[in-house]
């Protein structure tokens, strides 16, 4: 590592800042997509695997991923639970990688449900 | 950079590395990799976290699951569970000790819900190896604040204002101590750190060094400017090598970062910082000793004044600050010294950890506001006493500390209010014992270890304290006469006055609280040679009881001497002759039926009824 500077210390915070909003809570954003044996046998794993890249790709620190249990929709299936901070949850349904990745870009980042793919609006949030 | 969505918060202290983390970690990496979650799901290894019983543990996030006792067998399921599926793997979640139920959420845990993180604000939750994880988590800011905006006046001040007090043990103000180093004229000064953490049972400093070597380093550097200081060492003692290899790491780190060395972080400012070794004995704890040592000669204290603030290492002016003292700065020269006081009460303020152990539920490291309750700790934190027994006393602060009975639970914990128990604050170490203990024992545990680490450079320690040993041991092994008390008392006092360093003047502690508090259990041992706690072996029958024995055969089968006879189904009979007085028994007994009565007793069940009735008494009037 090279001598550090006092501005050299806070780069090294918000280069972390994804990790330790982790860790620490306050973050923006959560997605949980729902990977029960059927959610997975639906193509869950790829959802989950788009939504990475995408938040890779986008650099945002404020938005967490987590994973629940099967949503109780298996003809559904994939699904995911989008909330913002003090809004209500949405719930989306028949996901696949193309989906995940619009609705990322609208809803997360943009803040505008992505009607045409949602199924319910304002469920019961899931942790 | 990738980025991830859970991060595994695996403890890699001391006591988990010794329960298997390394083995789990290698088994849950291997596991994510097998189920390709391992470029969703980091795994990062943490510093104690404090619950080392209950190891190795892991903290899930953002999830805020805590799992425990983790095993290789247990990794698959864990993973498929939890990581994959999302659901919280019940088996390995935190149960409270009386119900079934499984606590996910660290938050909701009892023993994490009433502490307040100060010292331990990073404890599991940064890497301690990369000095990174430590600036995410506003590492070095304060070091920069005092460096660079900041007057060698400023610094003194606001530590001053904060009321911070030394948690090595003597509580003396640091601000203060830091002044008067400051105002001494000299091209040479010693900034050091004690690491030492003599106090048998007592792992605060191990905890803080291993899991956030960085904080203290921060701390120094800030304490090496307020006293003009270039140099330093940090003294710890050689059976804590994990704490040695985590703060060498963050030494190598932070000096290659510019935050240690020459200009520090282009402020002209300059402090190296070397590790020292100790071979481990109590008596290097003591400020003057330890200095001694550091020059390579034996460690053993001189008289005082000079004080170190003018003559210390090496005859210049030195500071000494505790591990913990020195992680509280960074927060205070942040955040300022009104929110530092905002906890604790007005002479002790903040938080102070302890490490919490015995005869409690939950033992660990725990870190409270001062001013809190010890049966707060005990009962809310602790969890309360183990097996359901019956509460005793606290011991506090280690060989110099006392023992504290149930009618002073009520008692804060601030360095005035434990001092007028007869106990200190200490270092923190925290005993609990159940009315399985024996008071004169506990005693005489200490004793021995005082008498045993007493450096022999003064009469009133090397002699006193094993004059009292040796007096304590003949009261347990039954050979206890009239005046011992006040042998013990006048002898205590005198060693106080008069020794030359703190582990004489503090020795008699255990032995003077006990005596102040459990007279009784004293005069019983020397009058009747009962223990009424079965722990000392001369001094108690075992005798099983016709009426409660309902002759299940448990007490027979656990005997390792043999010496319990009976038919099943009808009263059991100990053949005194045979008994070695192990007390296994009694432990065994599920209906209570092992008596514990005076040493050499032989009579018939009648009398044993008198005796168990004032028996009963006497432990309500103990109580
Ligand atoms: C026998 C003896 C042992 C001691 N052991 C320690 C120790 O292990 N760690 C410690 O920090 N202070 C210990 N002290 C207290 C130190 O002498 C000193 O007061 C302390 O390190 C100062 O730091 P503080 O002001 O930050 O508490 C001991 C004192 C005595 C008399
Ligand atoms: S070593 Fe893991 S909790 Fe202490």
């Amino acid at each position: 590592m090279p001598r550090l500077t006092i501005d050299d210390l806070r780069k090294i915070k918000e280069k972390h800042k994804a990790d330790f909003t982790l860790r620490e809570g306050g973050y923006r954003a959560k997605v949980t997509v729902h990977m029960g044996t059927c959610g997975i046998a639906a193509g869950a794993r790829n959802v989950m695997t788009a939504l990475m890249d995408e938040i890779t790709k986008s650099n945002v620190n404020d938005v967490i991923v987590t994973t629940s249990g099967c949503a109780g929709l298996c003809a559904r299936e994939p699904l995911a639970t989008v909330e913002i901070m003090n809004k209500p949850p949405v719930k989306y349904c028949d996901l696949n990688d193309e989906k995940i990745r619009e609705i990322f870009k609208e809803h997360v980042l943009g803040g505008n449900p992505v009607e045409k793919y949602a199924l319910v609006v304002g469920s019961e949030t899931t942790y | 950079m990738e980025k991830f969505r859970a991060n595994l918060m695996l403890c890699a202290g001391t006591g988990c590395v010794a329960s298997g983390t390394m083995k789990v970690k290698k088994a849950l990496q291997e596991e994510l990799r097998k189920r390709d979650l391992d470029e969703e799901i980091k795994i990062v290894l943490t510093g104690c976290n404090g619950y080392c019983a209950e190891g190795p543990v892991m903290a899930v996030y953002p999830d805020e699951v805590f799992y425990q006792k983790l095993t290789v067998e247990d990794i698959p399921k864990l993973v498929e569970e939890h990581f994959l599926k999302g659901r919280p793997y019940q088996k390995l979640m935190f149960k409270e000790p009386e119900k079934k139920t499984a606590i996910p959420m660290m938050k909701d845990i009892p023993f994490f819900k009433h502490q307040v993180l100060r010292v331990l604000r990073n404890k599991g939750l940064i890497d301690p190896e990369k000095i990174e994880e430590y600036i995410a988590r506003d590492g070095y800011q304060a070091a920069a604040k005092a460096l660079t905006q900041m007057t060698v006046e400023e610094i003194i001040k606001v530590v001053k204002d904060s009321g911070l007090r030394g948690r090595g043990g003597a509580g003396f103000p640091t601000g203060l101590k830091w002044e008067f180093a400051s105002k001494v004229k000299s091209d040479v000064k010693f900034m050091l750190c004690n690491g030492d953490e003599g106090d048998p049972g007592a792992f605060m400093d191990r905890s803080v060094m291993e899991a956030d070597p960085h904080s203290v380093i921060e701390g120094m550097i800030i304490g090496a400017k307020a006293i003009g200081a270039h140099h330093g060492y940090i003294y710890v003692r050689a059976e804590y090598p994990l704490a040695v290899k985590r703060l060498q790491i963050a030494i190598d780190q932070a000096t290659e970062a510019g935050l240690l060395g020459k200009n520090i972080l282009d402020t002209g400012f300059d402090f190296e910082l070397e590790i020292y070794q100790g071979a481990g004995a109590f008596v290097c704890g003591e400020e003057t000793a330890l200095m001694r040592s550091i020059e390579g000669k034996r460690g053993m204290p001189r008289p005082r004044p000079p004080f170190p603030a003018h003559k210390g290492l090496w005859d210049k002016p030195s500071v000494l600050n505790n591990v913990e003292t020195l992680a509280q700065i960074a927060p205070i020269i942040i955040n300022g010294s009104e929110w530092y006081r905002s906890l604790g009460t007005e002479k002790s303020t903040g938080t102070k950890v302890f490490a919490l152990t015995g005869a409690v539920n939950n033992v660990g490291l725990v870190e409270v506001p001062m001013g809190i309750p010890l049966r707060t700790i005990i009962y809310d934190i602790g969890g309360g006493i183990r097996k359901g027994r019956k509460y005793k006393s606290v011991q506090l602060g280690g060989p110099s500390g006392g023992c504290i009975p149930e009618s002073l639970l009520d008692t804060p914990v601030t360095y005035e209010d434990i001092v007028a128990t007869g106990a200190i604050v200490g270092s923190g170490g925290m005993v609990v014992m159940d009315d399985n203990t024996c008071m004169v024992g506990t005693a005489k545990f200490f004793l021995e270890f005082t008498a045993d680490e007493s450096c022999g450079k003064c009469t009133p320690c090397r002699v006193g304290t094993k004059i009292l040993l040796d007096i304590l041991t003949d009261i347990t092994e039954g050979r206890g006469k009239e005046g011992d008390i006040e042998t013990l008392q006048d002898l205590g006092r005198d060693i106080i006055t008069t020794s030359l360093c703190g582990l004489g003047q503090t020795a008699p502690n255990p032995v003077l609280t006990t005596i102040k508090y459990f007279r009784e259990e004293y005069e019983s041992h020397i009058k009747d040679k009962w223990c009424k706690a079965g722990v000392c072996r001369n001094l108690v029958t075992f005798w099983i009881d016709e009426k409660l024995c309902k002759g299940c055969g448990a007490c027979l089968r656990a005997c390792p001497s043999k010496a319990i006879v009976g038919e099943k189904k009808k009263p059991h009979k100990i053949i005194q002759e045979l008994c070695v007085h192990c007390r296994t028994c009694y432990e065994t007994c599920k209906f209570k039926s092992i008596r514990i009565l005076p040493a050499g007793y032989e009579s018939g069940p009648s009398e044993l009824v008198e005796v168990t009735a004032t028996e009963g008494e006497t432990t309500k009037g103990e109580a």
